[in-house]
């Protein structure tokens, strides 16, 4: 298998996971999407990092663009990358972030250390409404 | 130790750390459930990443790594990946939740 039909399986068994076994149901909350949003420009940053600097490299049987060059970065945009990462990389950190956030509303909901809540946030900047 | 990719990662961890404490996140608070957060991801993660790395799908600069290795060829900088990108993740997760408690958790 390709990098991309993993990246498409993997996406697949992460919304299985949290739809059907775990139940979570992350991805029909707005809580979710907010999240991801930030997660995702985060994501493009530091997978900026990792293939422009050319930490990690692909090969191109496996990608929809071709090959990372042996020194140097390849294209920022265009011949399937997005911020020089392929546009695989999505694929996996979508499925990585979902697992993760999924699996951890789930041991909240069985009660695991659930006397501990998030908030409230010592400043107001992103508040809706004013304290 | 330090090497490129384990820099890139303590860069994400400095990043996504002052959630912790300014939005009260308390994702670090909540170790126990973390520690088992990471355990079935590190360990599927790990797994796409042997496959992959079997199958030259992706490979490595040797020279921004860190050059120790986990078994199945993963290098160890893979291993921290899979820890710390969930931890931003959740803290991200958990600063929102705690800016806008009007989402609520079931919307």
């Amino acid at each position: 298998m390709t990098y991309t039909m993993i990246g498409l399986l993997a996406v697949s068994s992460a919304v299985l996971m949290d739809s059907l076994i775990l139940k979570t149901k992350l991805v029909s909350k707005k809580i979710f999407w907010y999240s991801y949003a930030i997660i995702l420009f985060f994501q493009f940053v530091s997978n900026g990092m990792f293939t422009g600097f050319g930490i990690v490299k692909y090969n191109d049987a496996a990608i929809i663009g071709g090959d990372s060059p042996a020194t140097g970065s390849p294209s920022i945009f265009g011949d399937g990358r997005l911020f020089f990462a392929p546009v695989e990389d999505v694929l996996f950190g979508f499925s990585l972030v979902l697992l993760s956030l999924s699996l951890w509303k789930f041991y909240e909901r069985l009660g695991i250390q659930k006397e501990i809540k998030s908030g409230p946030a010592r400043v107001n900047w992103f508040s809706k409404k004013s304290d | 130790m330090f090497s490129n990719y384990v820099w890139v990662l303590v860069f994400c961890l400095v990043g996504s750390g002052w959630l912790e404490f300014v939005m009260r996140a308390r994702v670090y608070r909540r170790w126990l459930r973390l520690i088992l957060v990471l355990i079935p991801v590190v360990l599927t993660f790990a797994a796409w990443d042997a496959y992959a790395i079997a199958n030259d799908h992706w490979y490595f600069d040797l020279n921004q790594i860190t050059g120790i290795y986990v078994g199945f060829n993963i290098p160890l900088d893979e291993i921290l990946f899979f820890i710390v990108i969930p931890i931003c993740s959740i803290l991200t997760l958990e600063a929102v939740r705690a800016i806008r408690p009007d989402l609520g958790d079931e919307s």
